[in-house]
């Protein structure tokens, strides 16, 4: 495991993305191969869950160093992250050994299967002889959290250069849920997909936020502008008879969606259609709420089947009679899938795209301000002449969302973050007037500076009304605009409404308590939903 | 009862020689306080950080080593008398003595004794030497006052030679690469303790004004520190593969800036923790501390042979509550307003 911790320190220890890319390159070219599946799915974020419970991990620990148990829990607190505060206070090893990743991940796995007792005495042995950073690697595998500083497009990158292939070749071949137990190296990149592995989708062409003015973009006439929905981008494929959905996080969701469960008997195989997964009723798309009453249900009855029915609008088509039609312009592909959804009896279970004719940019840029009001939460704007790229790239498509609406909210409780902000009070809890009295209705975590968090948690830490348990609530004092996504009725927080995608857009230090918005102001920002 | 009762107020109100109120560590026999945090009459002063030497007191009295960081940080020249280390005197029959802390340069444990019972009050300090200030003196004593700046068993440094060695692989790796490197660190005893283990064969150092600064004073007693203090005057394209001490409220400034292409550091012992690392954003952190760390703090409450020990400045809850369970040592809490300076944003 020795280079395997080697490469995770060198990643850790930079943030330049040609760093990390060599250094995976180098780890490839020296891992023994059995390994390197292992260390790709580990990268890659696709690891064994945690065998052994936490509070038992602790317990040994504890032992182990001979302290009670208070203060490892008081110490934790402190670190932020099991995995970490494990392996400050294991004593020293005198005995180091190295293990190969591939033993270490099937003993992860093996681990669920057997007693507390043999788990015990094999994590303990392995404490007894691993140190510094392996044995902090071991604990991050152990603990199930294991999480590396490189996103996949920089292990794609690595795994393009160190096998000379394409990057978007790889990117196709790691997608889904693959097992390092059961493939190999050439397994995986040397295949014949069409035959072996007819469940794979294509990686899901993703596009970057528009930053400019569409002016800069050029002639309208050039550009497919269609409306940007709120539901589950995803990936419908008919092959060998068989149907599949892919999320685009890389999920396969086709239970969920009975829906399109015939589909397979009416699309000819060979074909795959990029959407949107969506709930419809009366000609238009329903609120993401909708949608979140499905997903995640085991069972699904007749009665959500019906309140929250679900079509895929479909924006491209990316295979054809079998053939891979994504270097296509997109012009083409589309009429090829507006011809398709025209032909097949497919009862509006799946529908196209609407093409937004604007007469020009004023126009869209128009509708973009009113989305919401058309069911929409801002617009898509791709090149006709674009093919169907892999991964986030810039250039041919754009997003365009509509401002996000936005609140001030007044600091009231705050608790301590993990990792990176661990010990620091980062997580907050803000509330609006309720005539005399301050409701909370929304959390947030992110869109402050590192230097805005660390003035804040001083100032918390002055500030401090009253403390429970890990929240501390707070003089209500600081003000923070707070811009969402969506929001509707919810009793979860006292104002009685719920926020999507809530964020931290600036501190408000020009604003007093009393200048914060009211429950009034949220419950008029519903009614103006359509 | 009510005999036994007013017993008990007397031993508790007269027994103790050292308590804390509003304005510090207080020693009513002595009528001088330690490190106080308001401004007194007499201050006895454990050594130079600003959370244990304010300004403002009457008369302070401070090791003769502290003497120079006195006058550059306060200014104060008349009032200060100046004790060399293990050299007792005595006010209103308390005998009073300072002894080394190995904290900083100067930096003392304060010794208080009266009627046969021995007072200690640490300051900061560290038990592992760092090659610059008087190595820590072990004081036996009935009652420890002690610090707990890194008081939980996650904090267990590595041995301070192994950082000196990781300091210069990673200044030399730097220059190899065509990089500065920038190294973070306390102006007063962190930079000292960096400056004096650089491997000066590897390139040029330079230094920070307020690095310079405390140079210069510690030289007026002898000490001869390598190092360029940095000004507008110097050439900083001439500035390559060197090394730059400068203290943590230099990082992310413009006055940083110029010395890009660099590699940063910060050498601290919260360091040890992965959280803080990233935190800072820094390239590297290096678990260089000027303060105990967990073992130590227990090997000094150990060897103190103290029947009572005082937690002040850290996790003393924690630290505390760990002493009177694990060895069945009486111990309580002193809250004073010492904080911690390695994590000082600004000076």
């Amino acid at each position: 495991m020795r280079d395997f911790v080697k490469l995770f320190e060198e990643i850790d220890g930079t943030t330049k993305t040609n760093q990390k890319i060599q250094a995976i390159v180098d780890y490839l070219q020296v891992a023994r191969e059995e390994d390197k599946v292992f260390a790709i799915a580990v990268l890659t974020g696709n690891k064994p869950s945690r065998p052994a419970k936490t509070t038992d991990l602790r317990l040994w620990a504890s032992e182990l160093a001979n302290i009670p148990l208070w203060l490892f829990e008081e110490s934790y607190y402190i670190v932020g992250d099991l995995a970490e505060s494990l392996s400050l206070i294991l004593p020293k090893t005198s005995a180091e050994a190295d293990y190969s990743l591939e033993q270490i991940i099937t003993e992860v796995v093996r681990l669920k299967k057997v007693t507390v007792e043999e788990q015990k005495e094999v994590i303990t042995g392995y404490w007894n002889h691993l140190s510094g950073t392996s044995l902090f690697v071991f604990n991050k595998l152990m603990t199930g959290n294991f999480r590396v500083g490189v996103s996949s497009k920089i292990v794609v990158k690595a795994l393009a250069k160190y096998l000379d292939k394409d990057e978007a070749v790889i990117e196709h071949r790691l997608i889904g849920k693959w097992d390092p137990f059961t493939e190999t190296m050439a397994s995986l990149f040397e295949s014949n997909l069409a035959e072996d592995k007819h469940f794979l989708p294509y990686p899901f062409y993703l596009a970057y936020a528009l930053e400019g003015d569409p002016n800069d973009l050029g002639d309208l006439s050039e550009w497919v502008v269609e409306p940007k929905l709120d539901g589950i981008r995803g990936q419908l494929i008919v092959r060998q008879n068989d149907l599949f959905v892919w999320s685009r996080g890389e999920d396969l969701m086709t239970e969920k969606f009975p829906e399109f469960a015939k589909l397979n008997q009416i699309l000819p195989d060979g074909t795959v259609i990029d959407g949107e997964v969506i709930p419809w009723k009366d000609g238009h798309a329903l609120d993401f709420n909708v949608m979140q009453t499905r997903i995640g249900r085991k069972n699904l009855s007749a009665k959500i089947l019906q309140e929250a029915p679900l079509v895929m609008v479909c924006y491209d088509l990316l295979e054809w009679n079998g053939e891979d039609i994504r270097t296509k312009p997109l012009y083409e592909r589309r009429a090829l899938l507006k011809a398709i959804l025209e032909t097949y009896p497919l009862d509006n279970i799946l529908i196209l795209s609407e093409h937004k004719q604007f007469a020009n940019w004023e126009e869209a840029k128009a509708f973009r301000e009113n989305a919401r009001v058309h069911f929409a939460e801002g617009l898509m704007l791709k090149r006709a002449d674009s093919p169907y790229e892999v991964g986030r790239k810039r250039g041919n498509w754009y997003k365009w969302k509509t401002e996000p609406m936005s609140i001030d909210g007044v600091l009231i409780y705050a608790q301590s973050g993990s990792g990176r902000r661990a010990n620091l009070f980062t997580d907050y809890t803000f509330a609006v007037w309720d005539q005399e009295q301050l409701v909370p209705f929304t959390k947030a975590y992110s869109g402050l500076t590192d230097k805005e968090l660390i003035t804040i948690d001083n100032w918390i830490k002055r500030n401090t009304i009253d403390k429970f348990g890990p929240v501390r609530s707070v003089k209500p004092e600081l003000v923070f605009e707070l811009a969402f996504e969506g929001i509707n009725l919810s009793t979860r927080h006292k104002s009685g409404v719920a926020l999507r995608f809530p964020r931290i857009l600036r501190w408000r230090k020009d604003k007093l308590a009393k200048d914060a918005n009211t429950k009034e102001d949220l419950l008029d920002l519903i009614k103006q939903k359509p | 009862m009510t005999v036994l009762k007013r017993q008990k107020r007397t031993e508790s109100q007269y027994m103790k020689l050292l308590t804390v109120n509003q304005k510090g560590l207080y020693c009513k026999q002595a009528d001088v306080y330690l490190d106080p945090w308001k401004p007194v009459d007499t201050a006895l002063i454990s050594h130079g950080h600003s959370d244990h030497m304010r300004w403002g007191m009457k008369n302070y009295i401070c090791q003769e080593q502290t003497v120079p960081i006195l006058n550059l940080r306060i200014g104060a020249e008349n009032n200060v008398r100046a004790v060399a280390y293990n050299d007792p005197f005595e006010i209103n029959g308390v005998k009073i003595s300072f002894h080394p802390a190995g904290h900083i340069i100067g930096s003392s444990q304060i010794r208080l004794e009266y009627e046969g019972e021995v007072w200690v009050f640490t300051g900061d300090y560290k038990i592992v030497s760092d090659g610059v200030s008087q190595p820590y003196e072990l004081v036996k004593c009935d009652h420890f006052i002690t610090e707990s700046t890194f008081g939980l068993p996650i904090y267990n440094f590595p041995d301070p030679h192994e950082i000196y060695e990781d300091i210069n692989t990673f200044w030399r790796k730097n220059v190899a690469l065509g990089y500065n490197t920038v190294l973070l660190g306390y102006s007063l005893g962190k930079a000292q303790n960096i400056l004096a283990h650089l491997d000066q064969s590897i390139g040029d150092i330079y230094l920070h004004g307020a690095v310079a600064n405390t140079n210069e004073a510690l030289a007026t007693i002898g000490y001869d520190f390598p190092g360029v203090r940095i000004t507008p005057e110097n050439d900083r394209s001439k500035i390559k593969g060197a090394v730059i001490v400068a203290p943590p409220s230099a990082s992310d400034t413009p006055w940083l800036r110029k010395m890009t292409p660099y590699k940063i550091a910060m050498c601290s012992g919260w360091m040890q923790l992965r959280g803080a690392r990233r935190r800072r954003g820094v390239d590297k952190g290096f678990p260089l501390s000027d303060h105990c760390d967990w073992q130590q703090l227990n090997q000094a409450v150990q060897d103190t042979g103290a029947k009572h020990v005082y937690v002040t400045h850290g996790y003393e809850n924690n630290f505390s509550k760990w002493v009177s369970e694990e060895y069945g040592i009486k111990s309580s809490i002193f809250k004073t307003l010492y904080n911690d300076e390695e994590e000082e944003v600004s000076e």
